[in-house]
């Protein structure tokens, strides 16, 4: 009987991965605030539902955004029948107009480059085809993205080979780790054709500043290989450091780059909250690629009615400005409130300032410093207190102990009752660091009453902040009052 | 050493084909009746346009469904964040129903054994991945449609074996041309993982009788091979025979609990039969669990957009809408396939009988200068700049024999289709003009003609004939 090929039948879509255990618990037993108050509770999904009110607001009023009401009907032929892989002029105009305000309108993105993808996994799997041949590989730093060993390697050949970073110095990407990579991969008969770089960081939640930047083209450069920069999270910076993009940087004086080397990959996912909609992006600065991916393409088209009504949407440039805005000042507020009241436990985490998530560290908690010992204590997290969190392991982490945690998935009454119930198990088991200096007088209690949540709220206004505060307040904030 | 892997370097995206070629030459000079009327008539792109009144006036009625609400209430969200790679379970419900009305509900569709994907060109890759390795092959029969080199063959690194199919008994399948084809990939060393066939075929217009379909399935029950049936074409058959699908066969035979069965998987997309390319909405349908589970994985590079199946699984659960489409649609292809056929027919251009599709397979042998394929790309060249029409040469389709040609109907309006038979008529008639033998070619056009007389519902193209002379 003729076996089916070993890519369908072996395990490289990944999701034996602990990464994906989780999203099954969840699946068997969802939380929901009346009929299932006892329900685990995910916070294993990376996804942005802060904002639907804003643009359920922008559809009511532009009907004819959709193909499908009295207003936007005409169009539905045309749009039916357009399956050009080029992509509607209006959608790729407007997505290149959306990543340009993304950056603040420092660096222009031609429409022309931009060329579509299902979605980042299909952009990333597209650029892996591109770019390398079967047995070939791609350098990428540690902790990251699970689905990468999916989008990358699966259907494609292509190897990946960690760069080793660790918490000591924030996961910062050395030049050093760069080269012991590189080292390695070449040890192992692997030929390195590309680095990629997730910023702002999934899981870590923080951007890269400057000169890691400029080390990496520098790195590239000398060794002649792709850099990858996957920016799906690049609307997602709400706080000080402002983002810095690799299309920013090869801008610069004193850069000196192959632009054939350098490719972004974005999706909607993240930024806008559309991952039902399949928008995924490839901006390439190579002409090759950009013609090879485009043809590429045909495997993963973003739906003619989607593109449609992202391009309606994002022309509108008063919406986008204000949805950046706005968007920005919720995630500002959840970040804040979620990393204060775990630090009220003594629960810390890695200092970031962008992405849906953040890098919890429960190193503290672990029974020993070992992977096993994570493991053990995720399911108990699981088990227990019923949260699905993503153990760092699962990232590929290179120190047992940390965990990824989202906020942005979730209404303010199931976020405080996560918090509640880390809150409640950290106290049974003794274990949590003397709780830091409150900046307010009175001992809060996370209790789900009226009083705290007014409380929050106060707590969340500007002009009650004590400059002793040890959270990082956001310009955007100060910038309201 | 490259930069770039190799294949973008290579050429299996099969974009370099004269298929596409001729799509270039029109978007420079497209046909327009009061802009353009001297442009070139775009006759190469399979495309169903007749029928979008039907869609937009449901949509006129169905403003709930349409404008992202569920009974008054705004499920925006819902569907913005819906990425499931299982798909919306109520449009596979849909879609399933629709493709077993398709089958004249003779054969019933299970949703948990669909999976959705982003066209039917992701589809047959995803299939491709799943079944075979790179270096194994898959048999096709020719004529076939050129995409497939492409889909099949460019990311996967799987092979394509023709199995040569000749207009000696209309293009059918045989017995020897399987066994030929399977020995073939045998010498060249590539493994043989399946056969792929489409049914109804494109580029021929005709569906599969149940003897080839019987065939196919001891065929790979013999070799204990895959079959994979692309089904794209199944909701355009607009004549009798109908439609029978290789499901209808296998339970006609009471093959469930064989082997055989859980090698079968069907490929369908909404492009073909609704119209709707743009939308993306491609299908895989096993009856093997672990195909469907490793397919569902794959999906996740080319999901459908969750505002597509929302819109869809409403208009496809009209049972009411998607009765009145089929018949309706049905009509309207056989009307304007007849046009074709009679348009071609005064021109002395006969063609392969049809009875799906959305194209005609035109036998334009007697026009060639030589019986070869340089001569096909020379009269393709001729018909693509001088008589601007753009059609696709059966080389492009890997046909074996020189001379044919797809022409489609279904893209264009009446009168387009009119002003484009009567520059073929011009040409072929400047062409006998021209022709020192031009006698001779009438006495074979003739000759030809006759052939042509096949035997069913032919009654009134005898008529037409006999008015002529």
């Amino acid at each position: 009987m003729v076996a089916m090929s070993k890519i369908a039948t072996g395990n490289g879509h990944g999701e034996n991965s602990p990464y994906f255990d989780g999203w099954k618990a969840y699946e068997t037993n969802p939380f929901h605030p009346t009929e299932r108050p006892e329900g685990v509770i995910q916070m294993g999904l990376a996804e942005n539902q802060l904002c639907f009110n804003l643009i359920k607001n922008w559809l009511i009023k532009h009907p004819e955004a959709s193909l499908c009401t009295p207003q936007g009907v005409n169009k539905f032929k045309e749009t039916a029948l357009f399956q050009d892989y080029h992509g509607m002029p209006e959608f790729r105009q407007a997505v290149a107009k959306f990543m340009g305000k993304v950056r603040g309108d420092r660096v222009k993105f031609d429409p022309d480059r931009i060329v579509m993808s299902g979605g980042a996994t299909g952009a990333h799997e597209m650029v892996a085809f591109c770019l390398a041949d079967p047995g070939e590989a791609f350098l990428v730093p540690t902790p990251y993205y699970p689905g990468f060993d999916r989008d990358l390697k699966w259907r494609t050949g292509v190897e990946l080979v960690p760069v080793n970073c660790e918490s000591y110095n924030n996961f910062k990407i050395t030049r050093n780790a760069l080269e012991a990579a590189y080292v390695k991969a070449q040890e192992a008969n692997l030929r390195v054709k590309g680095l990629l770089i997730t910023n702002p960081s999934n899981p870590l939640g923080t951007i890269l500043d400057r000169d890691t930047l400029k080390s990496m083209v520098r790195f590239i450069n000398d060794k002649n290989i792709h850099l990858i920069g996957d920016e799906i999270y690049a609307a997602t910076v709400f706080m000080e450091p402002e983002f810095l993009s690799i299309s920013e940087i090869i801008e610069e004086e004193d850069v000196e780059c192959n632009r054939d080397l350098i490719h972004i990959v974005y999706s909607l996912s993240k930024d806008m909250g559309f991952p039902g909609f399949r928008v995924g992006i490839v901006y390439s600065y190579n002409d090759s690629v950009v013609s090879c991916a485009r043809k590429m393409s045909s495997f993963g088209l973003v739906s003619s009615q989607t593109q449609h009504l992202i391009a309606s949407m994002l022309s509108d440039d008063e919406f986008v400005d204000n949805f950046l805005t706005e968007s920005k000042v919720l995630l500002f507020k959840r970040h804040k409130y979620f990393t204060w009241s775990l630090s009220q436990v003594g629960i810390g985490c890695l200092k970031g300032n962008s992405g849906l998530f953040i890098w919890m560290d429960l190193r503290k908690l672990l029974k020993e410093k070992t992977f096993a010992a994570e493991m053990e204590l995720w399911r108990v997290i699981i088990n227990e207190v019923k949260l699905n969190v993503s153990p760092g392991c699962s990232f590929h982490c290179e120190e047992p102990g940390w965990f990824r945690v989202c906020f942005a998935n979730m209404d303010d009454h199931t976020m405080k009752v996560a918090l509640l119930r880390i809150r409640t198990f950290v106290l049974k088991n003794n274990e949590a660091m003397v709780p830091l200096k409150l900046c307010r007088p009175s001992s809060l209690k996370l209790s789900l009453s009226r009083s705290l949540s007014r409380r929050m709220d106060d707590f969340m206004s500007p002009g009650i902040m004590s400059p002793h505060s040890p959270l990082p307040q956001s310009p955007l904030v100060r910038a309201r009052t | 050493m490259g930069l770039l892997s190799r294949k973008v370097t290579c050429n299996s995206h099969g974009q370099d084909s004269s298929y596409f070629l001729g799509w270039q030459e029109y978007e420079k000079n497209p046909y327009h009746e009061v802009n353009n009327p001297q442009g070139i008539i775009q006759m190469g792109l399979a495309e169903n346009q007749l029928s979008f009144d039907l869609p937009e006036s449901w949509l006129a009625k169905n403003a709930d469904a349409a404008g992202f609400k569920r009974d008054g209430q705004s499920i925006f969200k819902e569907l913005a964040l819906f990425q499931d790679y299982h798909g919306l379970p109520a449009f596979k419900k849909a879609l399933v129903d629709f493709m077993a009305e398709i089958r004249g509900n003779k054969v019933t569709f299970d949703p948990n054994h669909i999976v959705l994907t982003a066209g039917a060109t992701s589809a047959n890759e995803t299939l491709m991945f799943c079944l075979a390795e790179q270096g194994d092959a898959f048999l096709l029969p020719t004529p076939y449609y050129p995409g497939f080199d492409r889909d099949l063959k460019w990311r996967t690194g799987v092979e394509i074996v023709p199995i040569q199919c000749t207009s000696s008994n209309r293009f059918q399948i045989t017995a020897p041309a399987l066994e030929e084809a399977y020995q073939q990939a045998q010498r060249k060393n590539l493994r043989v993982k399946g056969v792929l066939v489409t049914n109804p075929s494109n580029p021929l217009g005709t569906t599969m009788r149940r003897d080839e379909l019987d065939l196919l399935i001891n065929f790979i029950t013999d070799k204990e091979i895959h079959l994979i049936s692309d089904e794209i074409y199944s909701g355009t058959v607009f004549s009798s025979p109908g439609f029978v699908s290789i499901m209808e066969v296998l339970k006609d035979r009471s093959l469930e609990q064989t082997p055989v069965w859980e090698r079968v998987h069907i490929v369908y997309s909404l492009s073909k039969d609704l119209g709707l390319p743009g939308f993306r909405v491609g299908a895989i349908y096993s009856n093997d669990p672990i195909v469907v589970a490793a397919a569902t994985k794959m999906s996740s590079f080319g999901l459908v957009s969750s505002q597509t199946q929302y819109l869809l699984s409403a208009m496809l659960s009209d049972k009411k809408f998607t009765k009145e489409y089929m018949a309706k649609n049905h009509k309207r292809l056989q009307k304007q396939q007849s046009k074709l056929v009679s348009g071609l027919e005064k021109a002395g251009i006969g063609c392969l009988e049809s009875n799906a599709g959305l194209f005609c397979w035109v036998d334009m042998r007697h026009l060639l200068s030589s019986n070869t394929f340089e001569a096909e790309m020379e009269l393709w060249k001729r018909i693509v700049y001088d008589v601007k029409l753009n059609i696709s040469p059966g080389s492009s389709c890997h046909c074996s024999e020189p001379g044919w040609f797809r022409v489609c109907f279904a893209n264009i309006s009446e009168d387009t289709l009119k002003v484009a038979m009567q520059r073929l008529k011009s040409f072929v008639d400047s062409v006998a003009i021209n022709n020192q033998s031009h006698q001779e070619l009438k006495n074979s056009r003739k000759k030809f003609r006759t052939k042509w007389v096949f035997r069913l519902s032919f009654q009134s193209f005898h008529d037409r004939e006999q008015d002529e002379r």
